[in-house]
């Protein structure tokens, strides 16, 4: 079992013949992805391999059946490609790009809020279950088939070592989330956490946060009412300086909120065991899981 | 991006939200021709540096008479001022902006910023003028009025009333206020605010409403949308590394510590930070080289680490994902044999074709220390120092 993705994923990629869609969809290809479909405005017709080019999100939902959409679109008309795969009727988008101007977003989250499907990110490395699908830019190798452990994360390459840490320690993994770095984004902390709760196959989850906003304390509160499964977290950012945005848009400090230690302590009181050093949280995994 | 009070001001202007008379000097006797053409006293001298808690730090004064003006202009011009954003080195003072001084019956806060919470744009306001806003909402949070106003179909009568009507102001304001607010909305969307804030908006003893201070962040992601705004920008009120970073796309941020580091990932650089301070050592910056980083990337965010004179020793952590390994390494060694290396470089590589990188690496010549993996690369940095 795992969340969201699977075998049957159909996927359909938003700007699959840019240099970035094009790399990364045939990454996806070699890994087992099951592509369908690209979409490229003023490209239908084409093929990038030998997955089929549509002009619009739509009629390549109408001649593909796809479900699920990867989307490359530069910043400037992201907002735009993913309102459009919502109102083609796909189910889970995934938005890689980087560099959304947050009221795009705004719009896009209040916009969502109508529709059924789900969107993952944006700025984020995408969704992995092992084995059976991978939509977004992780290295697939790293991971490992099977579970037990569930991992959600707002970061991209933080996840890649916290999974490569437990892949070495042959913890496997049911499903990889990464939900972005942006102040406003789809999926959040609570709606993977409830997927992975209900989840079979996932016994433990890993939670990995950073500093800015408080989706992680949040995200404790709701694991003390709700999870029955033993949670491990990591904030990173605990030396950072308020006021200055660390990479990414929505990890900064501003004023008294979003500092990692209360972070850790929300977590802390809500019974997840928080990992103090990135190096070793492989470790605790194996302890608690 | 932060921009200037007075920058503030004229996009203000601009949006049909009322400010005092005044204008930007750059010396003392541009503040006094400034000063004059205000035509009476008081006026108000402010220091512009991009920083709060100005008037608490001494850069900000009323003077009573033209003497008054040129010897405040002459104080607070090329001071070094501190406050509580600006650290205790503090920043020098370039710029004033001389305003007319006005005649205050009520203070207000104002603000409207993005809320990420709820996905809306929030509109904040309070009674308490002037007061630290976040204090005010730690102690009487009642005292805070908030309206949420939907992105999808703006700003509404109701958002201005429940606003205006909170902050119990006399009715012959009303009217000018919702206009006022109305602007102010305007302005944030239109421009790509992330922060707008008036701290006081006041009230004057014949009813009017006006901006006194404005402070605008403006959200660095949609900069490709506003080129009139970016002559805002001023360098003077950055790292000048900091300046030089962003040329390449690099995200860097100069710290104070003294072990430097080269990451891949904002995530992973702040957690790597965060291990350089476990083994017991202190971070010279954050330097995330992003995902896509080619060769010149790395060699150029090598090389402003290495002009930093705190830096005693490097960390280099590198997930290959989309950045592989082999072509970090090239930038590394590029870097390296242009500049030289004097202080220890501790490496840590995992991820794609992370043998190929290792291997050049090895075959550069160079002095590195390698490390297994994170807990190994914090300890060998810190018993570098």
């Amino acid at each position: 079992m795992s969340i969201f993705v699977n075998k049957e994923t159909k996927l359909l990629v938003q700007g699959i013949t840019g240099k970035e869609g094009q790399f990364h969809t045939r990454q996806c290809i070699e890994y087992g992805t099951n592509v369908v479909a690209g979409v490229t405005p003023g490209k239908g017709g084409q093929t990038m391999d030998s997955v089929p080019v549509f002009n619009t999100v739509r009629s390549a939902v109408e001649a593909t059946g796809a479900n699920a959409s990867m989307i490359f679109v530069p910043p400037p008309f992201c907002a735009d490609a993913i309102m459009e795969a919502a109102d083609s009727g796909v189910e889970l988008i995934v938005a890689i790009t980087e560099g959304i101007p947050v009221l795009d977003m705004v719009r896009v989250k209040n916009f969502l809020a109508t529709k059924t499907c789900r969107l993952i990110g944006p700025n984020c490395p995408g969704i992995i279950t092992p084995g059976e699908c991978k939509i977004g830019i992780m290295p697939g190798k790293i991971h490992m088939a099977g579970g037990p452990a569930g991992v959600i994360s707002r970061s991209g390459t933080l996840t890649y070592e916290v999974v490569d840490q437990l892949t070495k320690l042959g913890i496997g993994q049911t499903t990889c989330i990464g939900i972005g770095g942006d102040p406003v984004n789809g999926t959040n902390f609570i709606d993977v956490l409830e997927a992975f709760e209900n989840d079979p196959d996932t016994q433990g989850i890993v939670m990995v946060g950073e500093i800015g906003g408080s989706a992680e304390e949040e995200a404790a509160a709701y694991i003390k009412a709700h999870v029955t499964k033993p949670v491990v977290g990591f904030i990173a950012g605990l030396t950072a300086p308020p006021g200055r945005r660390m990479g990414h848009a929505g990890a900064i400090i501003s004023g008294s909120s979003g500092t990692g230690q209360a972070k850790i302590e929300a977590m802390e009181q809500n019974g997840i065991r928080v990992c103090r050093n990135l190096g070793t949280l492989g470790e605790l995994c194996k302890e608690v899981f | 991006m932060k921009i200037h009070e007075y920058q503030a001001k004229e996009l203000f202007r601009t949006f049909g939200v009322p400010v005092p008379d005044g204008g930007v000097a750059f010396s003392v006797d541009g503040a006094v021709d400034v000063a004059r053409g205000l035509g009476g006293y008081p006026v108000v001298v402010k220091a512009q540096i991009h920083a709060g808690g100005r008037g608490k730090g001494g850069g900000v004064k009323l003077a009573a008479s033209e003497a008054e003006a040129k010897a405040f202009a002459h104080g607070i011009l090329g001071m070094t001022l501190v406050t509580h954003q600006t650290g205790p080195e503090g920043r020098l003072v370039k710029k004033l902006l001389v305003e007319a001084g006005q005649d205050i019956a009520k203070e207000f806060y104002l603000s409207i910023l993005v809320d990420r919470a709820t996905a809306g744009i929030v509109i904040m306001a309070s009674r308490e003028g002037g007061m630290d806003i976040e204090e005010v909402a730690a102690n009487t949070p009642e005292k805070i009025i908030k309206v949420r106003v939907d992105p999808l179909t703006g700003i509404q009568g109701y958002h201005l009333r429940e606003v205006g009507f909170g902050l119990g102001l006399p009715k012959a304001a009303l009217k000018e206020f919702s206009a006022l607010l109305r602007n102010l909305y305007t302005l944030f969307v239109k421009n790509d605010c992330s922060l707008l804030e008036i701290n006081p908006l006041i009230l004057t003893s014949d009813d009017r409403v006006m901006a006194l201070d404005a402070k605008v962040d403006i959200d660095s992601n949609a900069m490709f949308r506003h080129k009139d705004l970016l002559e805002f920008r001023d360098l003077d009120e950055e790292d000048p590394l900091e300046v030089e970073a962003s040329k390449y796309n690099l995200n860097y941020i100069n710290l104070d510590g003294n072990v430097g580091n080269i990451v891949n990932g904002a995530g992973l650089a702040m957690a790597t930070m965060d291990i350089i301070k476990n083994a017991g050592a202190e971070p010279a910056n954050f330097m995330d080289v992003g995902g896509g980083a080619t060769a010149e990337m790395v060699e150029n965010a090598f090389r402003i680490i290495l002009m930093d004179e705190k830096v005693k020793a490097v960390l280099i952590n590198i997930f290959g994902g989309i950045l592989r390994c082999d072509v970090f390494s090239q930038g590394v060694v590029s870097a390296a044999k242009k500049t030289g290396i004097t202080i220890p470089v501790v490496v840590r590589m995992e991820g794609t074709n992370v043998e190929e990188g290792k291997k050049i690496l090895a075959g550069s010549g160079l002095n590195l220390i390698n490390a297994v993996d994170l807990k190994d690369a914090a300890a060998k940095v810190a018993a570098a120092i």
